[in-house]
């Protein structure tokens, strides 16, 4: 066991020599492609690669998002959904993050990915009834690739890790993307999962919209790191800023984050500064804790308003094409509105059917139970 | 025991190459127990790892693993450790398939060394069982001898629902002769250890073997002793159960763990609600204390042992 004192040291030499990787740090300026009048500049070290086809796409995401968001806001008014999340103002960091994935990616999402889930194409009706309450995850995860929504903090991080890992093990080239936002970077599991990937080299891109607030608590009140992203080096994965209402810098980010990660790079952790326009949920109040003035700073950032100027200018936006998917949305939200309105709820008895594999004799005891009531009252309303 | 249980991850691996085990310590120490000895030189450092030392990350992990389609066996080094992952058991791990409305099975079978008697310091010898069994969706097994341990864990494995699998470490060292591969009863199946007609004794894990002692000792006291395994803790197989109390009339329940709200008291209510009319005296349990686990050298004073069983039983008795 007597090892030459060079040979030992240079076996422990990582635990005492850390080399300086400050390359990992975020820039304090925010990654920026669009000013908020429309104006492009490019930034070679996160390249638009979008041709005028794509460049619609987002804006017809935006849109999309943008409008089903309404359309559940009112749903929710009219007691047709028991709660809902609203994410307007969020819908660049959305769209331009969720627009860089291919689609056998995988997508582990918060209750606020709204817009994402449009570029998914995840039938927003499916979506909807877990607000409602039918079922709470409506949706088969498998068939969009696109987890249950997460509703305890964080909790998707870790799992969305572990799912990268499996991809990376069985040598499968997907890589995972996974929401979270500024209040959940302070929940222990956020910190087991970005270190998790980090050790493994997972492909995963850590996507954390910075709004600003954790329903009533500021961002200021869940960490003091001098930023969100600056946490990266603490897991020695490269931290990026980017204005999250940027639509274009959102993409460009996550398009480099995911290629990374595709390539053996690993894992990128993202924070995108942007804006929660409306209550944290149908339920909130937040004239209790924020200001006008806030709301008019943010409103001057609109990601779609900004991201419209630069279309027109390119001669993307006519009037046509604004029609088509003006259309589109309306269709989409008269459909919702129809297949959620009064939607029936399924048979409770069903409920003892998805615990186990099969119906184990106690559930089958409890099962009839319920349906013996059912009847009865039945019986007695008749 | 120790080796049955590795001999049951190593045939399941060679069965299932979807089969993987990941925890603190289990890839090239083969785990604290030895329990994943080998499996990282058999199969391969992406069949079988170490982790991060974190709870969360090992259950959470292998949920992610299980949507992919893996079916993951991670191990949590000690009973106490469980708690820290406690969200990603109760809220995902055992909802998942609900929440998915059967779409989405996450086959997770959890190992975890758990019980006292082994002279640990604090944490290292709990009885958990109670919080998993209160949690829909999850399956709590626990093997009393050392075939079963062998059985039970690969039927746990090749099971689509997540499963606690709870191993009575102060039985792991349990000896006894057998040829592998054999099969045993079905996962969900209570046992008869011992045939009698005075009392049923009920026990499971680590007291499976205090119970056959206690039953050995009966006839000394004049008393016949029907010793049943219950294997599965959840779901119980009330059939089993029911079946002996209603040919002893009597019924007491052994656990280590704290009396309070213990399988004692679950099968006190299903006892008393489907056999009241056999019942000649109430159902009764020697359990551990309600108290927070005792340090090592009083341990012996907290557990129940033959003695505190057998008088349960002569309680029972003299009703
Ligand atoms: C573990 C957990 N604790 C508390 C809550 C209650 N809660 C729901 S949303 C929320 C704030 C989350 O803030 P953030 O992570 O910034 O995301 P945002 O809602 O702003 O998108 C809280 C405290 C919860 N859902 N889960």
């Amino acid at each position: 066991m007597n090892q030459p004192l060079e040979v030992l040291e240079q076996a422990t030499r990582h635990r005492y020599h850390v080399p300086a990787r400050a390359d990992l740090l975020p820039d304090e300026e925010p990654v920026r492609l669009l000013s908020p009048d429309g104006t492009l500049t490019q930034d070679e070290r996160y390249p638009l690669d979008l041709d005028d086809h794509d460049l619609q796409q987002l804006y017809r995401y935006m849109v999309l998002g943008r409008r089903l968001d309404d359309e559940s806001i009112k749903l929710q008014r009219q007691g047709q959904l028991a709660v809902y999340t609203s994410c307007l103002g969020q819908e660049g960091a959305q769209v331009g993050s969720a627009y860089a994935l291919r689609r056998d990616d995988w997508i582990f999402p918060s209750y606020r990915e709204h817009a994402v889930a449009r570029v998914r194409d995840v039938d927003p009706v499916r979506l909807l009834h877990h607000s409602r309450g039918t079922w709470v995850s409506a949706h088969d995860p498998r068939e969009w690739r696109f987890a249950s929504q997460a509703v305890s903090i964080g909790t998707q991080i870790i799992q969305a890790a572990g799912l990268a890992t499996a991809a990376q093990f069985a040598e499968d080239d997907i890589v995972v993307m996974t929401y979270f936002g500024d209040g959940a970077t302070s929940e222990g599991v956020t910190h087991e999962g970005m270190n998790w990937a980090s050790v493994f080299q997972a492909p995963i891109v850590f996507f954390c919209q910075n709004n600003g607030w954790a329903i009533s608590v500021p961002v200021s009140r869940q960490l003091a790191a001098p930023t969100i992203a600056h946490r990266g080096i603490a897991y020695g994965m490269p931290g990026i800023r980017v204005d999250g209402n940027d639509v274009l810098a959102s993409y460009a980010v996550s398009r480099v984050a995911v290629d990374r990660a595709r390539s053996g790079g690993g894992p990128t952790l993202i924070e995108a500064l942007t804006y929660r326009m409306e209550a944290h949920s149908t339920a909130d109040d937040p004239t209790r804790y924020r200001g006008g003035d806030e709301l008019a700073f943010w409103s001057a950032q609109d990601p779609l308003e900004r991201y419209q100027l630069f279309l027109s200018a390119r001669g993307l936006l006519d009037d046509a094409f604004v029609a088509e998917v003006a259309q589109e949305s309306a269709d989409m939200c008269a459909r919702v509105r129809s297949e959620i309105y009064d939607a029936p709820h399924g048979d409770p008895a069903e409920l003892f059917e998805h615990v186990y594999e099969g119906v184990p004799a106690h559930l089958a005891a409890q099962r009839a139970q319920l349906q013996g009531e059912i009847a009865a009252a039945r019986g007695d309303a008749s | 025991m120790v080796q049955a249980l590795n001999r049951a991850l190593s045939d399941e691996m060679e069965a299932d190459p979807d089969v993987i085990v990941l925890g603190e310590d289990v890839g090239t120490l083969g785990g604290v127990f030895r329990v994943t000895d080998q499996l990282q030189a058999k199969f391969g450092p992406h069949r079988c790892f170490d982790t991060p030392l974190a709870e969360v990350s090992i259950i959470g992990a292998s949920i992610g693993f299980a949507i992919y389609g893996r079916r993951p066996v991670p191990e949590i080094q000690f009973d106490g450790f469980a708690h820290t992952a406690f969200e990603q058991i109760v809220s995902q791990l055992a909802k998942y398939r609900n929440k998915t409305r059967g779409t989405v099975a996450v086959p997770v079978t959890v190992r975890v060394p758990y019980g006292g008697g082994i002279g640990g310091i604090e944490l290292h010898g709990e009885s958990p069982e109670s919080y998993w069994i209160h949690t829909p969706g999850l399956r709590v097994v626990t093997p009393g001898t050392t075939s079963d341990a062998y059985w039970l864990l690969r039927e746990s494995i090749r099971c689509n629902d997540p499963v606690i699998f709870l191993e009575p470490k102060r039985r792991y060292y349990l000896r006894e002769d057998v040829e592998f591969p054999f099969t045993g009863a079905p996962l969900d199946k209570a046992v008869v250890r011992a045939e009698g007609t005075d009392v049923t004794l009920l026990a499971y894990g680590p007291l499976v073997r205090t119970a056959m002692e206690a039953a050995a000792a009966g006839p000394a006291d004049g008393l016949s002793i029907e010793v049943v395994d219950l294997r599965s803790l959840s779901p119980l197989d009330d059939e089993t159960i029911l079946t002996s109390v209603r040919k002893t009339g009597r019924c007491v329940v052994a656990h280590e763990a704290q009396r309070t709200l213990g399988v004692g008291a679950e099968i006190a209510a299903r006892v008393s609600e489907a056999a009241f009319d056999v019942l000649q005296a109430p159902v009764l349990r020697a359990t551990g204390f309600d108290t927070p686990y005792p340090p090592a050298r009083i341990e012996q004073y907290w557990l129940p042992d033959a003695e505190r069983i057998l008088d349960r039983a002569t309680q029972a008795m003299e009703y």
